[in-house]
């Protein structure tokens, strides 16, 4: 059978980064085109590594890469492995200079590594062009500086990138599920416009982008959805039938599960309207999907259907959004509800008299750290049993690090001049960014596919 | 016995949350296929905004996809303002879903009869108990 195999080495730029060598090893016994997969950029991950190329030039490239890639490099290249990943972030150039670097530290031979660029849009869109095409939003209409503006590209240059012949592929922004659809468009020859196909393999990438949450990962619940072995847990692998029906698995003597209800989980995970998920490829369609489990750890997905591509691309704006303070002290022992409430009405009316009109948030930690909400009715109903032992956070959202000091020291004051046996507090200022959205035509962007070593 | 249970959500469904920008989505996924209908005759999206009703949610839809006995609940501006600007530890609404899992519904407690019997966890709970009976 003329099976392609596609793993997933990482679902987020935090993830294991030994994950992928058990993934690796699975893909070399598989007979058939073989590929890896490492997701690692998230929507701000990109403004991050804007702001690092800008104030370090040669990097904003994923930090991680060396992590990812440097257990499994030599053995991906001896089996015939290709790598695909969006670690390029905002440098995808200086990403591929990079593992040519490390390929030759690592003694693997000479590499044919590709760089897809295009998705940074601020030379061709003015503030005022990206204000004009915000949708959901008028956060662009004040003309703040724009730190990064990426658009989604989809899988067209990966495919190109891959019929020249690349072993690795280095892109910045493009749809995650594009990582997957690419190699699998290259190596079945579908045809872009063979739209329940295009879906299928869109599909087969929504379930491997976030990595183990689709093999037990952000799955387990003790005694209820039990996972065996979570500390080795495997990553995902998709075999592919050319005609876009998938076995979901995972590697052989890893921990994890793989079975219907991982599946669903993940097959939903942030999707909106399930008939409708918009990629730059294709529109999936996911309302005729069927699971069926073949056996241990493997899950068969077929039914996928696919409408036509939106007209747009979707690009994310991020701009500064000010800086967030955060400050915590505990409070513990008989009356330390009574002694953290007061902390909290201290903090806060120093915090009034110096720093009015700042949002400013508390949380008491041991009574509820997640859950509190809007009218404050869960906390509320918590506070009625309180425990001993709270830990206080406070928040606020200043314009800058400078102002946010204000909060840092006020709960800082709170050691000496708080209520009695306040103890261990940590504080820190973390700028922020926020982010828009924006729906950009077509012709206005050009994806562009080089070669390391080769001019763009 | 016969008649109607009042059970949480958590029983019989299991559920996962996701987000983009300020808008919520919780899959609630039934543990059986018996399950569906009770669940998409009391769990309306009318229902879920009252659960998550001091969230303020703007809209609120359900999606139903009856083929893998799950239903996509959808929550606008629930998130104060998403990751990027809730001043709360949870910006993505991720323990969200246990909210939901909280709730509690009514169903015919036949159903619930056969729970063990039916339940789909099979591979997965029979794997880890025999790990654990061999450690």
């Amino acid at each position: 059978m003329n099976r392609t195999f596609i793993g997933c080495g990482a679902g987020f730029a935090g993830d294991r980064t030994d994950a992928a060598i058990p993934v690796v090893r699975a893909l070399s016994e598989c007979d058939g085109a073989r590929y890896l997969i490492f997701e690692t950029l998230a929507e701000r991950t990109l403004a991050l590594a804007q702001v690092e190329r800008r104030n370090h030039n040669g990097l904003g490239y994923n930090p991680a890469l060396d992590r990812f890639i440097r257990p499994v490099l030599r053995d991906c290249v001896a089996a015939g492995i290709k790598i695909i990943s969006n670690f390029g972030a905002a440098n995808p150039r200086a990403a591929a200079k990079r593992i040519v670097a490390l390929a030759s530290e690592l003694h693997c031979p000479p590499l044919r590594i590709a760089i897809v660029e295009g998705d940074d849009i601020t030379d061709r869109l003015s503030p005022a062009d990206l204000a004009e095409r915000e949708v959901g939003g008028h956060l662009l209409a004040a003309r703040p500086e724009i730190i990064a503006a990426n658009v989604y590209l989809g899988a067209e240059p990966i495919v190109r990138a891959l019929a020249e012949g690349a072993d690795i592929v280095v892109t910045g922004r493009v749809a995650d599920p594009s990582l997957v659809l690419a190699p699998l468009v290259h190596s079945f020859g579908w045809r872009l416009d063979d739209l329940d196909r295009l879906a299928a393999g869109t599909m087969a990438g929504h379930l491997l982008e976030c990595g183990s949450q689709v093999t037990g990962g952000y799955y387990a619940d003790p005694g209820v959805k039990d996972v065996p072995d979570m500390a080795d847990l495997g990553y995902p692998i998709a075999a592919v039938d050319p005609d876009g029906t998938f076995v979901i698995t995972k590697p052989a003597g890893t921990g994890g599960l793989v079975d219907r209800r991982t599946v669903t989980e993940q097959l939903l995970y942030e999707i909106h309207d399930p008939a409708a998920y918009l990629t730059p490829d294709v529109v999936l369609d996911l309302t005729a999907v069927d699971l069926d489990e073949l056996g241990e750890d493997r899950v068969r997905v077929r039914g996928a259907r696919g409408h036509p591509r939106p007209e747009t691309l979707k690009a994310t704006v991020c701009i500064g959004g000010g800086c967030l303070a955060e400050a915590e002290i505990s409070y513990a022992g008989p009356n330390a509800a009574a002694r953290a409430r007061l902390a909290i009405d201290i903090v806060k009316a120093r915090i009034a008299r110096q720093a009015p009109g700042i949002a400013l948030r508390a949380d008491a930690i041991g009574v509820m750290s997640v859950q509190a909400d809007g009218d404050g009715a869960a906390a509320a109903q918590a506070w009625c049993h309180p425990p001993s032992d709270i830990r206080v956070r406070f928040a606020g959202q200043f314009p800058d690090a400078g102002s946010a000091e204000i909060l840092l020291s006020e709960v800082e004051a709170l050691y000496c001049a708080g209520p009695a046996g306040g103890a261990g507090l940590r504080r820190h200022a973390t700028p922020r960014l926020i982010s828009a959205s924006c729906l950009i035509e077509r012709d206005l962007v050009t994806p562009i596919v080089s070669f390391v070593g080769a001019a763009p | 016995m016969s008649g109607q249970i009042e059970v949480p959500l958590y029983r019989i469904a299991h559920a996962r949350s996701g987000d983009k920008g300020n808008r919520l989505n919780i899959t609630l996924i039934c543990n059986a296929p018996r399950f569906y209908p009770p669940v998409a005759e009391t769990t309306t999206a009318q229902c879920v905004a009252e659960i998550f009703a001091s969230r303020r949610p703007t809209r609120v839809v359900r999606y139903d996809l009856p083929r893998l006995f799950a239903f996509n609940f959808v929550l606008d501006d629930v998130l104060e303002g998403g990751v990027n600007s809730s001043l709360g530890l949870d910006g993505h609404g991720k323990s969200l879903s246990f909210v939901l899992l909280a709730a509690t519904i009514r169903i015919d407690r036949a159903l619930l009869q056969t729970d063990t019997a039916a339940l789909p966890v099979t591979t997965a709970a029979l794997r880890a108990n025999n790990q654990t009976q061999r450690q």
